[in-house]
């Protein structure tokens, strides 16, 4: 029994990783759930608004680092996010005036403008190929660590090491800025309090003088921040490529589903629900039960019960279920 | 005699399709409190969706203190003084009582406390539950902060859609003293109501509405007098 050593090894590959994968899908998830909640369909292009908000970070970036400007020892994406999140407002601002305001004047039934934005997420996958390209692209600099796997063996003196990126550090912190920004923005601002009044009940919010059209512009921009900032973060965890993007549409829209969708906080709980679901489901645990178990116990296999291939299966039996028992999710869903 | 302050006047038209006002004409003084009554499906709420346009008039005019609003929008018509409340979904359930009032507020680009202050002294059980989800009340206080939202544009007429609909006969009395309070601050009511005789006794001025037309206008005392009007309509 060695508990001090499972304890890291689990921090080192299950916590830390699923916790900043959770703040991720939890952004992402946010920004589903705010267009569910006052637009009133689900987005499919989401995935590549992220996609599209990283490249413009990406492109900022290196801007910044050809003029010689970078952030020290954090990732200089950072200082480029602002402008990322600019250019994706304009891009879904435009795409809103173009495309979705034609069908929010016909009063579209959802399912169409479902359809609708699956046409928009195969333009933006081809505006964000066609502007950077369909490669792996790693933009991280700065430090690589908090905490250094050897450095932590050194200092302690266990078997395991520690390591806590940079980017994991960043992930979390920026995640809980944002979302305690968007919470403050909803909950104490008359902008904030009118999409929420117009999502809980549209036709009392426009007998109250609640203009219907500045409500859906500044949605679609907190969206594009979040979405941006989302996939910027994940970028600088992982690495970006734009399809990569496309396919987290799934465990997004599984975590938006699972809080239920169109409440904030459910798309917060469901993403770190989806994150740790996926680690936990495609992570070896041999090494874990190996320190845990009695030294005669200790398993011969892997003890995984998928593979990291099929991560995408766990999101996707989430919500096959949560549909299918509490369709609502673990938080009321359909209002803000 | 003047023309009065609202008035709906030889209204007709429908939700598309076939009519449903066939010449109504509904009107209601300063102050004063003009109920809408009549059997199911005669076309009460319709008419006075259509005083806030709501509808399409084919025909019929409708003037707010002698302006000419029929081609207005209900949201202009909010701007110009009105307020409706809607019979169901009439409030933001999710949402704290206070920020409902916030919301009624919405238009008002002044400081808006001191009405907010009144509507806490008309329903003083919303100031007790300011920070409650509206949407947790009970149907009367539920009414409650429908009304209250509707006032706190500071409207000069104020429109309530069956306004006593499932709550109890306590409640019910309790929400009309409520109304009757509202139109002496000079606010003008016109409200439809299911429970006529109740409605009738607070009542200037009532118009029993048959099939889309006006069958009998008179004040309410006089309909509760009427023999007629109490066999056809107010069960004897």
């Amino acid at each position: 029994m060695d508990i001090l050593n499972a304890i890291v090894a689990l921090l080192n590959f299950v916590i830390i990783p699923g916790a900043a994968y959770g703040a991720q899908l939890a952004l992402g998830a946010l920004g589903v759930t705010l267009v569910y909640g006052i637009l009133r369909f689900s987005n499919f292009a989401h995935g590549d608004t992220m996609a599209f908000g990283t490249a413009m970070t990406i492109i900022v970036t290196w801007g910044l680092l050809a003029l010689g400007i970078s952030f020290g020892p954090l990732p200089t994406a950072l200082l480029a996010l602002p402008f990322g999140i600019g250019l994706t407002a304009l891009l879904v601002l435009g795409t809103d005036r173009l495309v979705y305001r034609f069908y929010r004047k016909v009063k579209a039934a959802p399912v169409i403008l479902v359809m609708v934005s699956m046409g928009v997420m195969f333009v933006m996958n081809g505006i964000t190929r066609f502007i950077i390209g369909v490669n792996e692209i790693n933009f991280t600099d700065g430090e690589r660590f908090i905490i250094n796997a050897r450095e932590f063996r050194e200092a302690t003196g266990l078997a395991e090491g520690l390591a806590f990126r940079t980017t994991q550090g960043i992930t979390l912190v920026v995640a809980v800025i944002a979302v305690a920004a968007l919470f403050w923005f909803l909950n104490r601002t008359r902008t904030g309090k009118s999409m929420r009044a117009f999502s809980d009940n549209e036709d009392l919010a426009l007998l109250s003088g609640i203009n219907p059209e500045r409500v859906v512009a500044v949605t679609w921009i907190i969206v594009a921040a979040l979405a941006t900032t989302a996939g910027v973060l994940y970028g600088l965890d992982k690495s970006f490529k734009a399809f990569t993007y496309f396919q987290l549409l799934l465990p997004i829209f599984a975590s938006a589903v699972v809080g239920g969708l169109g409440n904030p906080l459910g798309a917060i709980a469901g993403g770190f629900v989806i994150a740790f679901s996926e680690v936990t489901v495609t992570y070896a645990w041999k090494k874990v039960l190996t320190y845990l178990l009695p030294a005669d116990w200790a398993p011969a296999g892997l003890v995984q019960l998928m593979g990291t291939d099929y991560k995408f299966a766990v999101s996707f039996a989430i919500l096959v279920i949560v549909l299918l028992i509490k369709p609502t999710g673990i938080f009321k869903g359909k209002s803000l | 005699m003047a023309e009065p302050f609202l008035i709906g006047e030889g209204m007709t038209g429908g939700y598309g399709g076939a009519d449903i006002l066939h010449g109504c004409t509904l009107a209601v003084e300063k102050g004063e409190i003009a109920v809408i009554v009549g059997p199911n499906g005669a076309g009460k709420s319709t008419a006075m969706k259509a005083v806030f346009g709501m509808l399409k008039l084919r025909q019929g005019r409708v003037r707010l203190a002698g302006e000419d609003i029929t081609a207005l929008t209900p949201q202009a018509r909010v701007m110009k003084g009105m307020g409706f409340v809607p019979q169901t979904h009439n409030i933001f359930t999710s949402m704290t009582v206070e920020e409902n009032l916030e919301m009624g507020a919405f238009i008002r680009t002044d400081d808006y406390q001191g009405t907010l202050a009144q509507v806490y002294d008309l329903f003083p059980i919303l100031k007790q539950k300011r920070n409650q989800p509206a949407g947790e009340l009970s149907g009367g206080q539920r009414q409650q902060v429908a009304v209250g939202r509707a006032l706190m544009t500071q409207p000069s007429v104020l429109m309530l859609d069956e306004p006593t609909a499932g709550v109890s006969p306590i409640v019910m009395d309790e929400l009309f003293d409520r109304i009757i309070e509202v139109a002496r601050t000079g606010i003008s009511i016109l409200m439809v109501e299911q429970n006529a005789r109740q409605a009738l006794e607070i009542a200037d001025k009532g118009y029993v509405l048959v099939q889309g037309a006006n069958r009998f206008t008179d004040t309410g005392k006089a309909l509760l007098a009427d023999p007629e009007v109490r066999r056809s309509f107010l069960g004897g």
